[in-house]
């Protein structure tokens, strides 16, 4: 039987008078790769940050590994986002840190294990994502694709059971993009993560995606395989792969 | 001519409204809506202040960057306005025959009044705004988010060291420019005149007071902690993508200073009750 490890059940949000969120129903499995697409402000970040509680829904259920977010308190929900990662669109590196006290930073609650073990945790992140020479460089000495990798590297570092992308393409090279779309394949195989990858890059939906839901107007309009979805008759859902 | 009258009526109601609206009631409405906002966040702030756990390093690091890096712009500051004061102060006393009183009078302004101030003033400017766009940048970047799905309590991390730091490096910071400035006081006296530097110290140290000194240093936590409080909360609470970082650096040395001069009042005020 396969594990849900996510689920959406009648997710709203609004705010003020605009409706962002109408209705939202999703499951994730484990192991697998839901690609989210949709338009510029469809709702697709909202969604994602709903699921780590960075965002309040206004209705509906949001379960993540078996905990329901709205509900949780503080500290168990910060205990739940260990397990959680994270990467931001812009990458989200801490600025007046080097890039090995930016993926130091996760681990600040495992005191009780040797400087030894947490360089070597800092080393293998880096080395995931193929970066290890940049270890004391700071973000602002890093390129576009360069920081969405060390941000990714932070994103492992916990070894997360769910990874979160927004938009990990946005803003690089069709070449950097595809790196770092092969890069979340190798991370889903590697650990056998679940992930949620936001995305209107068609390159990256194709590479990583196991499944894809399109988000239209705060409603999920259809799912299915990027074959699938790619033969739809629907013109609105065919723009997408033009 | 019914329906034009009911159109006039109709675009002199929306205008009623759109004047007290934008002209009076909005500004205070929006007023009263920050108070309470800023209150909130004044709360938090005692409230994750004593919950374990405590973010020491980051507190040793921001009192070094808020207090250490204040040193040299406020020795300055303090070193001049010793000097200006002095010179400043001269002929006015000389019209009276009142030369001798110089160090004393001096003494007395720049501990009780114009250090504290002044160095207060001039914190607000280089930490206040520091800490406003260092946050603001921060929130637009999405790194306090980061930093909360990592399970790390932002506001604790970020607004309550920096709060404390700033609490307890303004104070220290007061009272290196105070002796500073005396010292700049001491050169200004003698740029005339050929007082020993003993002779000036005892002057100085025979006129001013327990109630000189010591209420002139406690308002100072007040105010290290109003700059901080304000800073970090413009900071942590923009909006707007860059155009808020400018804000919230703007907006946190206006209404640092402001309050700078309010709690100064109050000081002032109770001060003199007490001392009656």
């Amino acid at each position: 039987m396969e594990t849900i490890v996510a689920e959406i059940n009648n997710l709203k949000k609004s705010f003020g008078n605009n409706d962002v969120l109408k209705d939202i129903s999703l499951k994730i499995k484990k192991g697998e790769n839901l690609v989210v697409l949709g338009k510029s402000g469809s709702g697709k970040s909202v969604l994602i940050k709903c699921l780590v509680g960075l965002i309040e829904p206004d209705e509906g259920k949001v379960v993540l590994l078996g905990e329901n977010i709205p509900e949780l308190k503080i500290e168990k929900l910060n205990l739940l986002r260990k397990k959680v990662g994270f990467l931001f669109q812009s990458a989200a590196l801490y600025d007046s840190m080097t890039v090995r006290e930016n993926l130091e930073f996760p681990l600040r609650d495992l005191k009780s294990k040797p400087k030894k073990e947490i360089d070597q945790l800092v080393e293998e992140a880096l080395r995931n994502v193929g970066l290890e020479d940049v270890i004391d460089k700071m973000p602002s000495e890093l390129s576009g694709g360069m920081r969405k990798r060390v941000g990714l590297a932070r994103t492992l570092i916990l070894k997360p059971e769910i990874i979160l992308y927004d938009e990990p393409t946005t803003g690089l090279d069709p070449i950097t993009s595809k790196e770092i779309s092969n890069l979340i394949l190798d991370i889903q195989k590697k650990y056998n993560t679940a992930s949620i990858i936001i995305t209107h890059d068609m390159e990256c939906a194709r590479i990583t995606a196991n499944r894809m839901v399109i988000l239209k107007n705060g409603t999920l309009i259809t799912e299915g395989t990027f074959k699938e979805l790619s033969e739809s008759k629907d013109e609105w859902i065919h723009s997408f792969f033009k | 001519m019914s329906i034009e009258i009911k159109v006039k009526d109709k675009v002199n109601k929306e205008a009623e409204n759109n004047f007290s609206e934008n002209s009076f009631v909005k500004p205070l409405k929006d007023f009263f809506e920050e108070m309470t906002l800023l209150t909130k966040f004044a709360f938090r702030f005692f409230k994750e202040v004593v919950k374990p756990p405590y973010e020491f390093n980051e507190f040793v690091k921001q009192s070094y960057l808020i207090g250490y890096k204040s040193f040299p712009l406020v020795a300055i500051t303090g070193l001049i306005m010793g000097l200006v004061l002095t010179i400043q102060s001269r002929p006015t006393l000389a019209q009276f025959g009142a030369e001798s009183w110089l160090p004393a009078m001096v003494a007395v302004s720049i501990v009780r009044e114009i250090g504290p101030v002044i160095t207060a003033l001039i914190f607000a400017g280089k930490v206040g705004s520091g800490i406003g766009a260092e946050l603001a940048s921060m929130k637009v970047t999405e790194q306090i988010d980061a930093m909360e799905v990592s399970g790390i309590n932002p506001f604790k991390y970020l607004v309550v060291t920096r709060i404390i730091s700033a609490t307890f490096m303004l104070p220290i910071l007061v009272v290196a420019a105070n002796a500073i400035s005396l010292y700049g006081a001491y050169i200004g006296v003698n740029i005339e005149g050929n007082v020993s530097f003993l002779l000036f110290f005892s002057q100085v140290f025979e006129k001013l007071s327990f109630t000189d000194v010591f209420p002139a240093i406690i308002k100072t936590f007040f105010f290290g902690f109003a700059v901080a409080l304000i800073s970090c909360y413009k900071g942590y609470n923009s909006n707007k993508g860059t155009e808020g970082v400018g804000k919230a650096a703007n907006s946190a040395v206006v209404f640092s200073s402001l309050l700078i001069f309010i709690l100064d009042m109050v000081a002032v005020q109770l001060t003199s009750l007490f001392s009656k």
